[in-house]
Parts: C-alpha cells; sequence; structure tokens
C-alpha cells in the first residue's frame, strides 16, 4: 500500500521535474554562441539559403516560441528530427538506448558485487593493513577522472598487451537484435563466439564505469557496517555466541545495504555522467556518444532527447532505489 | 549455601583510554551458587558490567586488559579457554544474557521469529554439548519450534505465533524483554547474566518483569546475575546482594542481613542515602574517583569517615562478619542504624 501510494507521488512529480530539466537544457543550448545552420549550409550558402533553413527547423523564431513548440511536440510523442541526419531523434534514442543500458547495468553489477563485500572486509578489519590498501583503491575511484582512467587501460590493455579490443561494442554486425541487449542476444542465439566477443567488448568500459561506483558502494558499505557493528543487537548476538561469521554476513550486512542502496540512486546518476565520456572514449554505440556528438554540432532536438531519457532513468532508478529500500527496511515498509 | 557455580577470583581488568590505564577492575573477587539469584549492585561506573562481560567473554578486545585472576565457572577457568570454544560451548549455551535495553537489542530488520531461530539454530539444548552446528534439519528446526512456543507461553506472551511474525518495532518493551526473557532461557543455561534488564522499562513493567525472571529462574534452578544500580530492585528479587564501588567489591551478604546488617561504611552510606520519609534525601560527601588514577588501599577511604592510615596502604582482605557475609574493610560496623 505504501509502495503504491510513493509510486504515485513519483508518477504526480515526475512531469514538473522533466519540464523543469527541459526548460533549463533547452535554454542553456540555444543561448550558448553557436550556430547549427552554418555547419549545415556550409561556407558558400547566401543569407537567403541561411534564412529558409531557419525557418525550416522553426530556430528563426525566439527562444520562448521554440520552447514552447518543443514542449508542445513532446507532450504529443514528437521529439523533432536531427538538424544533420533528419532522422526521427526518438528512433536514434530507441536504437541507441540499449547499449547504454547494458553497459551501465553491467557497471552497477561490478560495483555492487566487488564493492559490497570489499566494504564489509575493510570494516570488519578496520584500521589494519587491508583497510588501508582498500582505502588506496577507494579515493583513486573517487578522485582518478573517468576519461584519463580510460585512456590509460586502453594504453595498456589494448595497446601495450593486446589483451582486449581498443574499442566498439562488437566486432561485425553483432547478434541479430531482440532486447538490444547483445550479452543477452547473443545468448538467444546460442552464439557462444559472439558472446564472447561481446565480454570482451565490454570488460574495458564496463571496468571503467563501475570503478568510481565500486568506490562510492565500498565506502558507504564499509561505514554502515562500522554503524552497525557497534549496535547493541550486534552486541547481543555475540553475547550470545551466535557465530561472528554469521553476525557480519547475515545480520549487519543487511543492515549496512540500507544506506548503500539509498547511495545507488544517487551512485546512478554519477554513472550517467561518466557515462557519456566513457561511450566517447571507447566509442561504445550508446547515447553518451550520441550526445558527444550533438553537442558538438549543436544538435539542439538531440541534445534535448538525450536529456530528457537520461532525466526519466534517473528519476525511475530513484523510484527503484526507495522501493528497495522499503523492502529491506520493515521500518519504512508500514 | 550450595556448590559454587561460577567463583571469580582476583580479577583484574583495564581499559585502555587517551588518559592512560583505567583501573575499572580491581582484584575482584564474586561467586554465585548454584540456583543462586545474586545482585550486583554499585553507581553507574564502578565495574558491575564490566565484570559481566567479563565472565560473558565479551569485552572489547582492542581496549581491555585483564591483568590477573581467574573466572571458573563448573570448574573450567574461562579465561583460559579459546574464544573459539567460549562461543561454542559456554556462551548462549551455559551462560546467557538479557541486555539492558530490549528496544536496540533486537535487529530491526528481521522479524522477531528469525532471530530466535537464529539463536536456536546454533544454541538450542537439542544440539549435544562439543557437536559441530552444520545445516539446520528440519525435524530439529520443528522440535526447536515447538520449545520456542512453549517457552513464549511461559513467560506470558499472548499469541506466540503472531509475536513471531512480528517486527521489534511492533511490540511493546515490555513484550521485548519478555522476548529477551524467554530468549536467555531457550537454550537452558546453567547462569543467566542480566545487565540492569528493567533499566529502560516504565516501573509497572519492570516490577512483573522482575517477578517473572525471579519466578523462572527459581522454577528452573537457573542460578542469575544480576546488575542493577537499584537497592530497592536488587531487594525484590536477589537471594545475595554484592556491592561494588569504583571498581572494588566491598561487601557480600545475603539480602536479609544485607538491609539489616550493613558492614561496610559505604555500604551503610548507601542505605542511609535511600530517600526515606524522615530523612529525606541525603547523600555521601565527596565524589567518586576517576579511575585512572584511583586512591590506592581501600578506594572508599577518601569519602569515609572511619578512615585510618592503613585503609589508604593497602586493601583490606575478606572478612567472614556474618554467615555467607563477607566485608572488605578493616573497621566493619557491627550495630547500624540503617533499615530498609
Amino acid at each position: 500500500m505504501r509502495v503504491l501510494v510513493l509510486i504515485v507521488n513519483r508518477l504526480l512529480w515526475f512531469v514538473p521535474t522533466l519540464l523543469g530539466l527541459l526548460i533549463i537544457t533547452f535554454t542553456i543550448t540555444h543561448i550558448i554562441p553557436s550556430d547549427p545552420i552554418a555547419f549545415i549550409a556550409g561556407d558558400n550558402a547566401s543569407a537567403e539559403q541561411i534564412a529558409q533553413l531557419k525557418e525550416k527547423f522553426g530556430i528563426d523564431k525566439p527562444i520562448p516560441v521554440q520552447l514552447w513548440n518543443y514542449i508542445v511536440g513532446v507532450a504529443q510523442g514528437d521529439f523533432g528530427k536531427s538538424l544533420y541526419t533528419q532522422r526521427p531523434i526518438a528512433d536514434d534514442l530507441v536504437s541507441r538506448l540499449p547499449a547504454t543500458l547494458e553497459l551501465t547495468l553491467v557497471a552497477v553489477l561490478l560495483a555492487a558485487i566487488i564493492g559490497i563485500p570489499l566494504g564489509v572486509l575493510a570494516a570488519v578489519n578496520r584500521n589494519s593493513w587491508i583497510d588501508h590498501i582498500l582505502r588506496i583503491f577507494t579515493v583513486s575511484g573517487l578522485a582518478i577522472a573517468a576519461f584519463w582512467l580510460a585512456i590509460l587501460f586502453q594504453l595498456l590493455f589494448a595497446m601495450e598487451w593486446g589483451l582486449t579490443p581498443l574499442q566498439g561494442r562488437v566486432d561485425g554486425w553483432g547478434p541479430d537484435v531482440v532486447t538490444g541487449f547483445f550479452l543477452i542476444d547473443s545468448l538467444i542465439m546460442g552464439d557462444w563466439a559472439v558472446f564472447w566477443d561481446v565480454v570482451h567488448h565490454m570488460i574495458l568500459p564496463a571496468i571503467t564505469l563501475a570503478f568510481p561506483a565500486m568506490a562510492t558502494v565500498m565506502r558507504f558499505t564499509r561505514a554502515g557496517v562500522l554503524d552497525a557493528i557497534n549496535s547493541n543487537y550486534v552486541d547481543y548476538q555475540q553475547a550470545m555466541g551466535v557465530p561472528r561469521r554469521v553476525v557480519i554476513w547475515r545480520y549487519v550486512l543487511r543492515n549496512a545495504l540500507i544506506g548503500t542502496v539509498t547511495q545507488l540512486g544517487l551512485i546512478f546518476g554519477s554513472l550517467i555522467a561518466n557515462g557519456v565520456v566513457v561511450e566517447a572514449v571507447f566509442d561504445w554505440p550508446g547515447l553518451g556518444l550520441y550526445a558527444v556528438q550533438s553537442i558538438l554540432q549543436s544538435d539542439y532536438n538531440a541534445i534535448m532527447g538525450f536529456t530528457l531519457v537520461m532525466g526519466t532513468i534517473f528519476i525511475i532508478a530513484n523510484l527503484l532505489v526507495d522501493i528497495t529500500h522499503g523492502l529491506i527496511d520493515p521500518r519504512e515498509a508500514r | 549455601m550450595g556448590d559454587e557455580l561460577l567463583k571469580v577470583t582476583d580479577l583484574q581488568v583495564g581499559f585502555s583510554t587517551e588518559g592512560g590505564l583505567a583501573r575499572v577492575l580491581d582484584h575482584v573477587n564474586f561467586s554465585i551458587d548454584t540456583g543462586e539469584i545474586v545482585g550486583l549492585v554499585g553507581e553507574s561506573g564502578c565495574g558491575k558490567t564490566t565484570l559481566a562481560r567479563s565472565i560473558l567473554g565479551v569485552l572489547p578486545k582492542n581496549s581491555a586488559r585483564i591483568g590477573s585472576g581467574e573466572i571458573r565457572f563448573q570448574g573450567r577457568n574461562l579465561l583460559a579457554e579459546d574464544e573459539a570454544t567460549l562461543a561454542t560451548e559456554v556462551r548462549g549455551r551455559q551462560i546467557t544474557f538479557v541486555p539492558q535495553d530490549p528496544f536496540s537489542s533486537f535487529n530491526p530488520v528481521f522479524t522477531i521469529g528469525a532471530q530466535i531461530e537464529e539463536l536456536m539454530k546454533w544454541k538450542s539444548p537439542a544440539i549435544e554439548a562439543g557437536a559441530r552446528v552444520g545445516r539446520y534439519s528440519r525435524t530439529r528446526r520443528k522440535e526447536d519450534r515447538e520449545r520456542v512456543m512453549e517457552l513464549l507461553r511461559t513467560v506470558q506472551l499472548p499469541d506466540p505465533a503472531a509475536i513471531l511474525a512480528k517486527y521489534p518495532h511492533e511490540v511493546s518493551g515490555g513484550q521485548r524483554q519478555r522476548l529477551m526473557i524467554a530468549m536467555a532461557l531457550l537454550p537452558e543455561p546453567r547462569l543467566i547474566i542480566a545487565d540492569e534488564p528493567t533499566t529502560a522499562l516504565d516501573v509497572t513493567i519492570q516490577a512483573q518483569i522482575l517477578k517473572l525472571l525471579r519466578r523462572l529462574a527459581t522454577d528452573l534452578g537457573v542460578s542469575v546475575l544480576f546488575t542493577t544500580h537499584d537497592l530497592g530492585t536488587a531487594y525484590e528479587i536477589c537471594d545475595r546482594i554484592t556491592v561494588m564501588y569504583a571498581g572494588q567489591e566491598v561487601e557480600s551478604a545475603p539480602s536479609d542481613e544485607f538491609f539489616a546488617a550493613p558492614a561496610h561504611p559505604y555500604t551503610v552510606r548507601l542505605l542511609q542515602s535511600l530517600p526515606s520519609r524522615d530523612r529525606g534525601i541525603t547523600g555521601i560527601p565527596g565524589s567518586i574517583p576517576g579511575l585512572i588514577a584511583p586512591p590506592p588501599g581501600c578506594r572508599f577511604h577518601p569519602r569515609c569517615d572511619l578512615a585510618t592510615a592503613e585503609c589508604s596502604a593497602t586493601r583490606p582482605g575478606i572478612t567472614e562478619v556474618g554467615a555467607n557475609h563477607l566485608v572488605r574493610c578493616y573497621h566493619p560496623e557491627t550495630t547500624t542504624e540503617a533499615a530498609p
């Protein structure tokens, strides 16, 4: 029941949040001094041709009018067309979304699967050499810029040792598209060669993306475990002789995860931001790369479309976090 | 009295703090007979919780320093046993624990039933002594559940099945402490250590819980070490009372005699300080000494009217002033004006 109220409440906020996001992004992209028409028309275009093009794309009108027209369009499901390719933005987004989602989800999973146990390990061995070494990892994870790490990985693993492909998502055409998630699609095809190829391509970008998220997960798990370990219920179980490993991995961890899960929503936001950089470096054909190209070309509608999709994903991710929170913590659920 | 179940001899425990070593237990002697309920009474910070935790073997590892002494329980010296053996054979099996705060001693994110089941998985009396606990078999789980239901009825919890399905925050404080008492009894221990088990509860609930604990312990022949700072509470349920002052045990006597004929000057002053109609509230002049640099000898001597030079030189030995009435004082009082 409470979960239902939560969902409805979030959905009500969904529209105003996105609207705010739209207005801000629209204003910023349109007031920066860049001229997509000059790109499209080329050097030799006459003033008349330029005026025609501007009219054609509706960017001759004042910005508030353009904004209004755009919002009306989005409300009707029309995200506009790319200024360059003339393809509908919606189609571009749909075809590129799975690549980004796949990379992001793998990164989240990696961050959780590696970060949570390491966080527990660091907390249990607080101030020992294990904790200090792990701290080096968390601090670097938070401090190292994604693009730098990406290039470093490429230099080392792809160029120097040749262990992984340099960039891209798959060699050749990739699997038949069913879900758009290549890992899943290649399994559906039953083609192990393609599956391993996809995995190979994914390793570097996924690790690059997961690294800072893993650092955050680890820090919060460590803090959560330390908090729980000093609580009376842990003291009680130990005084009653329940084995320590059971107390830590079953009871303490469950309590510690409440904080970690709460952080996952925010981590998701940083994954989206880093994803843009990582996709650009690894030439990953997802939304991030699309956004970079669109921004360089001032392709207004494409930038706006990217923003809308990412905003939506971020809001949904946080809703899921809140629901999960309610499931882990019974005090929240009623 | 009966045979000795637990005997603490000459126990010295300190805690390393930033200011130096806090000498929390100074060569403490203490004992409990089988089936006896002993109250360990003293002000906050006098070391009663430290003594209780030493017996359980759950002192904070990185700060506690055990200097000397012996804790003999059923003949074995707990301080000499290794940690793993204590955790499987003694803690939660032979010696169980009722915590001070039933509110925070349950894990908030698991049902009460799940937490009791976890305890029974490791500590059920159905487990043979020394046996390794592997999988929790279905038959044992079922047997244990029967035990749990029966005991929850014994501690007068209405509708046990419903309570087991609830989360800790969904039941009242009194019910939680009844659950804690049930959990302490479930492994069928020889000794229950109850560390101020009623401090966090309302006065009316306190009385019920104390009576329950007293009745069950007597019925089942379980010994109880009961720490409290409340003399009234101790009087209600204890067979014998041991008083501690600043990390030293000063007097130990059967409850009746303790209140009727206290021998140690601190005990006398303590009983006089109980609020009463004709005296009003009187305190003991001075304050508790710091434990990092405590007074030498008897730690009460700076506040004691009877103190002499020898009091501040060496700590007095144990004098038996009556049947089972032990006192550590050079000048024990023989007559008294204190009344319960």
